[in-house]
């Protein structure tokens, strides 16, 4: 595991649905220049720990620390704001409208009262261009836009907004060959620029392509957090569905 | 891909057709009337055009927001009544104006709490304070029009201003207003993102409810404008005033180009609709057919119109995709 200090720290966290304890205790930690993958079954809890993070479920008890604060409940402006964004499943783009005004949702430019257009279309374009995205126009509404090409807007909006811990959900679902190896080599290059990259993914081949560790769920827990460096996908299986248990696992 | 400036003529396209015919339409009729490139006659156009203006321009925002507000023919009859009784209250001109036009506001704002805040489809809030509205003008007036105003009042509706009168230039002020909202504001923008994807602007950290009940306010608002027009021109209120002025706004909207599924619209495009449908009734006046016609027609256009977009719009994408 890397030396410094994690970006981000999950520490404790609690959460239940009337019966249901989705998350009963959950530790994790994220550093920034990493891909970290998080898996399990449906139901172990991976979503709503993402949603924890990005402010749309609270936590009934529990810490979120990020870099060195503490906050036990996160607003999903201010989880934005402290700079953990999330990249939805289904990208949450505005499909009729252009690739500026996709990125700058929320936090458009402008001078006076009127919208800087000119600027949020350069800048668009700086964003898109340092993600490696090739997008011939950027005045095209992004419904006609490929799926990776779609991914790069969402991403672009993460990174305008501050993000330094990116979350993607399942974020090669429904995608073909060649449009999934286009957003793999886009997370593995934000993780070299710098950023921390949390993904949630059931395609065990993927996780091993991409991710520097690997943080494994069941049942509402952590149960396991390894490097993809020492194990192989058949452990990971295992650890998924318990056939090897883990102390963590035992209390 | 295609090139930048195909796809930005693509997305003009509806826009452009709609002035193709509105040309057609006014060099067929120069052909067959010498009456009609006069500016008296195009004054006249303009005129007519005003009142569908005015309404469509708030109507716009609504649709685009994936909305609809069918309570505006209603709230026209309200505004002017209102206006009307605090005339005859004794309460000053300038004053009975604003609260006739408050009076649309606090409408919109109704409709608009409803519909973002209870969680109610638009289309059922609109239709049943709609009835609310007619039923309450009704009874404030004791279903008897209210008439004979002062010539300050009746100076907005039949006065002039230069070669232009007062309904003309409030609608050229309020496309223009509305052009600059739409392309150019957060909130316009917001008014189309809301129509594309609401879930979406929401996690991005964005007052959703708040941005939506404002656009009903401003629609409120519109249609209050188009009521003391009505008011001030007939130099009457009528509580039976404004019928089914929803769905000549809505027509104009969707001939202008914009989506009933929202996210697409645009305010030119409504204007440009709007003066459409405006030589259209001229042109049929002038050439003394029956107005019966110009239902018919104007339903025919209409499906036209957006048969062409639509399919226009299916092309372009199978192409690209």
């Amino acid at each position: 595991m890397s030396e410094t200090q994690p970006f981000l720290q999950v520490k404790n966290i609690y959460k239940s649905f009337g019966h249901v304890e989705a998350l009963r205790g959950v530790n994790m930690e994220a550093y920034t220049g990493e891909v970290l993958a998080l898996v399990g079954d449906n139901g172990a809890g991976k979503s709503t720990l993402i949603k924890t993070l990005s402010g749309a479920v609270w936590p009934d008890c529990g810490e979120i620390w990020l870099n060195n604060q503490k906050y036990s409940r996160l607003k999903p402006k201010q989880a934005i704001k402290i700079g953990l964004s999330t990249v939805y499943q289904d990208l949450a783009l505005a499909n009729t409208r252009d690739v500026p005004c996709n990125i700058f949702m929320g936090r458009e430019l402008r001078c006076g009262i009127l919208l800087n257009k000119k600027a949020m279309y350069t800048e668009a374009q700086k964003l898109i261009g340092n993600l490696g995205i090739k997008i011939p126009s950027l005045a095209v509404p992004v419904s006609i836009l490929s799926g990776g090409q779609r991914q790069g807007v969402a991403v672009a909006r993460a990174i305008h907004q501050g993000g330094k811990i990116l979350i993607f959900d399942e974020p090669t679902a429904a995608m073909g060959l060649v449009e999934s190896a286009a957003v793999l080599k886009l997370i593995k290059n934000l993780a070299e620029q710098g950023f921390g990259v949390i993904i949630i993914s059931h395609n065990l081949e993927q996780v091993f392509q991409v991710a520097n560790r690997v943080c494994v769920m069941r049942q509402g827990k952590v149960v396991n957090t390894v490097r993809t460096a020492d194990v192989c996908a058949q452990d990971v299986v295992s650890m998924i569905t318990g056939a090897l248990e883990t102390n963590s696992n035992l209390n | 891909m295609k090139s930048e400036t195909k796809i930005r003529l693509q997305q003009l396209f509806p826009r452009l057709l709609l002035l193709a015919v509105l040309a057609f339409m006014i060099i067929l009729l120069d052909r067959l009337s010498p009456f009609f490139l006069t500016w008296s006659n195009m004054r006249n156009i303009l005129d007519q055009a005003s009142l569908y203006i005015v309404l469509s321009v708030g109507m716009t925002f609504v649709i685009c927001s994936g909305g609809i507000d069918l309570s505006i023919g209603a709230i026209v009859a309200m505004s002017g009544v209102i206006m009307a009784m605090c005339m005859k209250a004794g309460i000053s001109i300038g004053l009975a104006i604003c609260l006739g036009l408050a009076s649309g506001a606090v409408i919109g704002l109704i409709n608009g709490i409803l519909i973002s805040f209870a969680n109610i489809n638009p289309f059922i809030v609109t239709l049943s304070i709609m009835s609310v509205i007619r039923g309450t003008s009704l009874l404030m007036t004791n279903g008897r029009p209210i008439y004979g105003f002062e010539e300050a009042f009746k100076f907005w509706g039949s006065g002039n201003i230069g070669p232009i009168n007062p309904p003309i230039l409030i609608s050229l002020i309020l496309v223009t207003l509305g052009i600059l909202l739409l392309t150019s504001t957060r909130w316009g923008n917001y008014s189309l993102v809301l129509g594309s994807n609401e879930e979406a602007l929401r996690r991005t950290g964005v007052n959703v409810k708040l941005y939506k009940t404002s656009i009903y306010v401003f629609c409120g608002i519109c249609a209050a404008i188009a009521g003391f027009i009505v008011c001030a021109r007939l130099n009457t209120a009528e509580p039976l005033a404004g019928w089914a002025y929803e769905m000549d706004a809505i027509a104009a909207v969707v001939l202008g180009g914009a989506d009933m599924r929202g996210g697409r619209g645009s305010v030119f495009g409504t204007f440009i609709a709007c003066l459409v449908l405006a030589v259209m009734q001229n042109g049929l006046t002038i050439l003394s057919i029956s107005s019966n016609y110009q239902q018919v027609l104007t339903g025919i256009i209409i499906i036209l119109a957006v048969a062409v977009s639509e399919f226009k719009r299916r092309n372009s994408k199978a192409s690209v995709s």
